[in-house]
């Protein structure tokens, strides 16, 4: 068996990056809806060297996509550190836990534990749902192999083992808003290592949930890091504010995306300046992120906008990264 | 009780296809209850039916009868005489009382009239809902006696999820949040401490997942099981 050294999980290197106290950064890449590598190696570029590790969705919004195994491997080859995302929504536990095998195998070592959004929202709403395990009896499952040398069935994994460094997602504006902190509890002692956060825009009330996750001393248990993401259009802003359950975006976002194309005719140049403006606030939020105590690191989600995250990073001085 | 529909007129005539006589059968009991296939509702298909055979020019002659429960043998061995008249049976039973009519009388054709929506209650006048999944493993004593499998869009056994907003499932807003509700009910009652434990995987051997189920009670039965 394999041991990484130096007292490691996993010997990730978000594993190492966060251990070693520095303020961490994670992205996303979504793989494409077809069977192209050279999509995720041109993703993969634009992130490499700018992040410590980069999410790779498994069926994001339930909408069949390359898997996060397959794309995971491809950034991976081009020098992009994956967190394999995992959702209970696809697959069994037979089924995860071969993936996680395949996957430890292929020389993946970080993984996101997720529910997963439901079926209905994607394109194959016609499907049945597994959920044979939710997020947190699979944050167990991954550990288990991991710690106990076991399967989720309890029968002993003779050889080598798949040593991950195992993440969890929070929402902390789900409701309800006083059980999320319990809840964040709940898996940590499940065994998860680091969390990443839903989208965060509401500071003011995401301080209101860190002071009672410190208060609960759960960030010295477990390393969590912030969700934020640049917002392209004012029309973006409102679908997040208005439609998307579990979601908190101010009012005074919505409103500083609108002004921000005030008094521009032209059709690009506003584009332009919407995307701008997203960016800065972005950045503004990275920026207080840092403030906040308990926190390890930020997670960027710009979704289908990769190329906006080695601006920002430069720009909320996240560069260069630490290289362990 | 069990919840069912009537299948749309269109499919029901399009089952039926060339079948000269039909015979509607009803049930009394849980369909009765929720207005799917008790004997009003038999009427009024076997009328609706006789209708549109006449409108379709495909003329067709439908009987109606309805029976106490269509899930127990001797209340169909009641109707055994009326197969004879028919070509097809219609069964406004729900799929147990379709599958029973079809096991007890061998050489009948029986066509389903109801979809089988679910197991649940009238919640008020027309409104029904689902509660109970029949998992097999009832944990009703953890979850303030709100059912997450039959009520959560994803069976959290550890909910909610992150889209439970304002009370609501991210699925559809008309859909309570079943871990809401949950949340609600034990913190009101000051047990919160019962989901504060993380609940471990389930075994779905006792759900449908093991394969179809079967009680086999020794102390009820006639001739009990000799060794074999």
């Amino acid at each position: 068996m394999t041991q990484e050294s130096n007292g490691y999980k996993s010997g990730s290197n978000l594993e190492k990056v966060l251990r070693n106290g520095y303020f961490a950064a994670t992205a996303e890449l979504g793989p494409p809806k077809n069977a192209d590598a050279e999509i995720v190696r041109s993703k993969a570029k634009i992130l490499k060297g700018r992040v410590d590790a980069v999410n790779i969705t498994d069926n994001q919004t339930a909408i069949v996509r390359m898997s996060s195994v397959g794309a995971g491997l491809i950034a991976h080859g081009e020098g992009l550190e994956p967190i394999m995302q995992m959702t209970c929504r696809d697959r069994n536990r037979l089924a995860m836990q071969a993936d996680l095998l395949g996957a430890y195998a292929l020389g993946l070592r970080n993984v996101l534990c997720l529910t997963g959004d439901h079926q209905t929202f994607g394109n194959h709403p016609q499907a049945k749902n597994v959920h044979d395990l939710d997020s947190m009896q699979l944050v167990q499952m991954v550990v288990g192999l991991r710690d106990k040398n076991c399967f989720q069935c309890g029968e002993e994994l003779k050889g080598a083992n798949p040593r991950f460094f195992v993440g969890a997602a929070e929402n902390p504006f789900g409701d309800p808003f006083d059980w999320r902190p319990y809840r964040l509890g709940k898996k940590v002692r499940a065994g998860a290592d680091f969390i990443q956060t839903q989208l965060i825009y509401n500071v003011p009330r995401f301080r209101e949930f860190m002071k009672r996750v410190v208060d609960m001393g759960l960030h010295k248990q477990v390393y969590i890091l912030a969700g934020v993401g640049p917002i392209r259009t004012p029309g973006a802003a409102k679908y997040m504010r208005d439609q998307v359950p579990g979601m908190d975006v101010p009012d005074e976002i919505v409103a500083r995306m609108e002004a921000a194309g005030k008094g521009i005719d032209d059709k690009k140049a506003r584009a332009a300046a919407f995307r701008e403006e997203g960016l800065k606030i972005c950045v503004e939020l990275i920026q207080q992120m840092r403030e906040i105590e308990g926190l390890a690191g930020v997670h960027i989600m710009a979704i289908e906008w990769e190329d906006a995250v080695p601006g920002l990073a430069e720009k909320a001085g996240l560069l260069p990264r630490p290289v362990l | 009780m069990i919840v069912a529909e009537q299948k749309p007129l269109e499919e029901i005539k399009k089952m039926l296809g060339e079948a000269q006589r039909v015979l509607v059968v009803g049930c009394g009991t849980c369909v009765t209850v929720c207005f799917a296939g008790g004997e009003k509702e038999a009427g009024i298909l076997g009328s609706l039916l006789r209708m549109a055979s006449q409108l379709d020019g495909h003329p067709r002659t439908v009987a109606e009868v309805t029976v106490q429960r269509q899930c127990e043998w001797e209340y169909l061995d009641a109707i055994r005489d009326r197969l004879g008249e028919a070509d097809v049976v219609l069964s406004l039973g729900c799929g147990i009382g379709v599958q029973a009519m079809a096991e007890h009388f061998p050489s009948a054709i029986v066509l389903p009239g109801l979809n089988t929506s679910f197991l649940g209650l009238p919640a008020e006048q027309g409104i029904w809902v689902e509660r109970c999944a029949a998992c097999g493993n009832c944990l009703l004593d953890r979850t303030g006696g709100i059912c997450p499998i039959a009520r959560c869009s994803k069976q959290l056994l550890n909910g909610p999820c992150g889209g439970s907003a304002k009370g609501k499932c991210e699925v559809n807003a008309d859909l309570d949040c079943a871990w809401q509700l949950i949340y609600d009910k034990l913190k009101a009652q000051g047990r919160l401490d019962l989901i504060l434990e993380i609940t471990p995987p389930k075994d779905w051997r006792t759900s449908r997942d093991g394969g179809p189920r079967k009680i086999v009670r020794e102390d009820l039965r006639l001739q009990p099981a000799e060794a074999e």
